[in-house]
């Protein structure tokens, strides 16, 4: 069911002739009610896979956008088991759309990797994204998610080279995240016309599909990428919104306010990358 | 993943680690994608440099004259005296350039990125030290630097700020997360992953991604070569016991290694235990944690029931980390070495010690060794021999002590 759910969704794509719309968000930032209703909000307003951020509280690749997200959603205490409680719950109104669960490689250490597995494919997690577990270190990773039919999603990068790119795609499935800067998550820009020669790259070593990610904020520049890629994702831009309305609002939970912004920043994404094949740049 | 019950002890301790950078389970390369290539870049010059003869004459010339290796083994009779036991030598550090054992490290680090040609150096630092030694490097070699250190450690060694800034370097106050090393780190990591092209990151401690703990090892092995050879001079026989502290464990690996095939030769580091270890505000991980991954290693951390890491507490800036290098934490595993604790106010009573009786202010992180030297060498007892590693000078901690003491200056 569960590499299955993302195969289809990049098939439904391709047949529609447009680019998919990823959206990241942490879980249980800023409290879980309120990141369970953006979660259960997002495929209406476009979202066509879902990335789910777990918080560590020293998350390395990561700009401050992100590492605020993470401390919020720690300071009210979420959990790996938290979110995937928040996918099993998103799971029983949505069976299409894919989620994949993002974070860093202790929070799994903790939990066992076979646990993990287990208990993610259970809740409904499509594909797992470590950010600081390269393929040197995943064997045991992949070997676990591989018995559960869980993708693990590689990473390549503005550094994968012709003699790294076969090292990246080994053991993967569902698509490839293409890191557009090389950098942190949310600060420096992606320029689409950079990323398209390594876009193509990337497709001709996986034969899978590549979402471009990493310093997406603007409708403009995830339209400029959903012209060369398969899929646009975009994180710390509808994190900001999760900031920006905690910074206006009163701490009421759950914070409908937060949910407004950042399901509206997600729609005009959405529908820039929905848009962007039919409208020449 | 979790460490081996009964793990085998290997004929040879000093063949780690493997070639994926394993020590054990310890160890390993956890970074982001976007370093991957530059790690393997990084062990490729390294394992060059390392059977380089020129790389090894020039680094030997600058540790002899301008690092003013090497240090002595000084027989500390007073304190010999006043314990009762074992005869106690110091092993010098503190007398280098800049005053720790850092530079040794450092000065190796900087001629193999002049080396790779990079141009650009970023440093993460606790107490200082390693900043001041990193930034002391970049001004003799022209290259710029960026230190980033935790604002709750700027604040508090204030003196080694300034000296990185009269060096030339650029100190970043973190403040993200608990504003302390390990925040720095991180800060230094993203650093390094947005400036791939030019940067080299010259890490301080025996931790981090492989080839770091082996590099950095073998950089400060020079303390225990020395050391080995002059306790031979001075006393005709191998050490009972070499004790050193233990943050992320740079000085005490390089004063063990060379003793590790020494069977006879007991190794004793000594970690952080805080305000008490019962008291959970302490940075022992080992003795206060369990293995986990941070920084790019597989290694013990203190942390939370769901993997989450916990903030370290010393009053010692260079021990206050959640982790420490995988090696230690395999040498505990296999039982090679032992790893003791010091508390906050056992460390000053040992720095008090140190001053009166040697005339020696040590560094409050080597306060920690010698807060336990008394029970070691009364332990080994008269006739035996121990060796402590006296990594670092006292000056820049003389506000922190004087503050516990209830004093302005």
């Amino acid at each position: 069911m569960t590499k299955a759910r993302i195969d289809a969704r990049f098939a439904a794509l391709k047949a529609e002739g447009r680019a998919g719309f990823v959206s990241y968000v942490m879980a249980g930032d800023p409290d879980a009610e309120t990141a369970l209703a953006i979660l259960k909000g997002l495929p209406a307003a476009g979202a066509d896979l879902i990335e789910v951020g777990f918080p560590f509280s020293d998350p390395m690749a990561e700009g401050p956008p992100i590492q605020r997200a993470a401390q919020r959603a720690l300071r009210k205490g979420m959990t790996l088991k938290g979110t995937l409680a928040a996918i099993a719950a998103f799971r029983q109104d949505d069976q299409d759309t894919p989620i994949i669960l993002m974070g860093y490689t202790n929070p799994l250490v903790t939990w066992g990797y076979e646990a993990f597995a287990r208990d993610a494919a259970a809740a409904g997690v499509d594909g797992v994204i470590v950010v600081d577990c390269p393929p040197e270190e995943a064997d045991s990773l992949a070997d676990a998610l591989d018995a559960h039919d869980v993708s693990l999603i590689r990473l390549a990068t503005p550094t994968s080279d012709d003699k790294r790119l076969p090292v990246v795609v080994s053991r993967t499935s569902g698509f490839v995240y293409y890191v557009s800067v090389a950098g942190v998550t949310g600060v420096k820009e992606a320029d689409a016309a950079a990323v398209a020669p390594h876009v193509e790259r990337v497709r001709k070593a996986s034969g899978l599909p590549v979402a471009v990610g990493f310093g997406i904020k603007t409708p403009e520049r995830a339209a400029a990428v959903a012209r060369v890629a398969d899929a646009v994702v975009v994180g710390s831009a509808l994190v900001d919104e999760v900031a920006a309305g905690v910074d206006a609002g009163e701490d009421v939970t759950p914070n409908e306010d937060v949910t407004r912004r950042v399901l509206t920043k997600a729609e005009s994404l959405a529908k820039a990358v929905r848009a962007a094949r039919r409208i020449p740049a | 993943m979790n460490a081996p019950a009964s793990p085998d002890r290997p004929n040879d301790y000093t063949a780690y680690p493997d070639a994926d950078g394993r020590f054990g389970d310890y160890g390993g390369r956890y970074v982001p994608e976007t370093l991957m290539p530059l790690v393997h870049e990084l062990d490729a010059a390294y394992r060059a440099a390392k059977a380089d003869p020129a790389f090894q004459a020039e680094l030997a010339g600058y540790m002899r004259h301008y690092v003013g290796r090497p240090s002595p083994l000084y027989f500390a009779s007073r304190l010999t005296e006043h314990f009762g036991g074992a005869k106690i030598y110091l092993k010098r550090e503190e007398l280098n350039h800049t005053g720790s054992h850092k530079i040794n490290n450092c000065m190796g680090q900087i001629l193999l990125a002049m080396r790779m040609g990079k141009t650009r150096i970023i440093a993460e630092t606790g107490a200082g030290q390693h900043g001041v030694a990193t930034a002391t490097v970049c001004a003799r070699f022209g290259l710029p630097c960026v230190v980033y250190m935790g604002a709750v450690d700027v604040e508090r060694q204030k003196p080694n700020v300034f000296r990185m800034n009269l060096l030339g370097a650029r100190v970043e106050a973190v403040t993200a997360g608990s504003a302390t090393l390990k925040d720095a780190m991180n800060e230094a990591l993203r650093d390094w992953v947005t400036n791939v092209h030019d940067t080299y990151y010259l890490i301080g401690t025996a931790a981090g991604m492989h080839p770091y703990p082996e590099m950095v090892r073998d950089f400060q092995a020079v303390i225990g070569q020395e050391a080995r050879q002059q306790v031979l001079e001075a006393e005709g026989r191998l050490p009972d016991a070499v004790v050193a502290c233990v943050g992320g464990g740079s000085n005490a690996i390089g004063i063990f290694h060379p003793f590790l095939n020494d069977d006879g030769v007991r190794l004793i580091g000594v970690e952080a235990a805080g305000e008490g270890m019962e008291t959970g505000r302490h940075a022992a991980a080992i003795n206060g944690g369990r293995p986990g991954v941070l920084h790019g290693n597989m290694t013990y951390l203190l942390q939370d029931a769901e993997g989450q890491i916990e903030e370290a507490h010393s009053i010692s800036a260079g021990l206050d980390y959640p982790g420490i290098g995988p090696e230690h934490s395999w040498l505990h595993d296999v039982g090679r070495a032992t790893y003791l604790t010091a508390t906050d106010l056992e460390s000053l009573d040992a720095f008090k010690l140190t001053a009166e009786l040697e005339g020696i202010l040590p560094a409050i992180e080597s306060a920690h060794a010698l807060a336990r030297i008394g029970d070691i060498a009364r332990n080994v007892g008269k006739g035996g021999v121990v060796v402590l590693n006296l990594s670092g000078r006292g000056d820049k901690d003389v506000a922190t002590v004087a503050n516990h003491l209830g004093m302005q200056i």
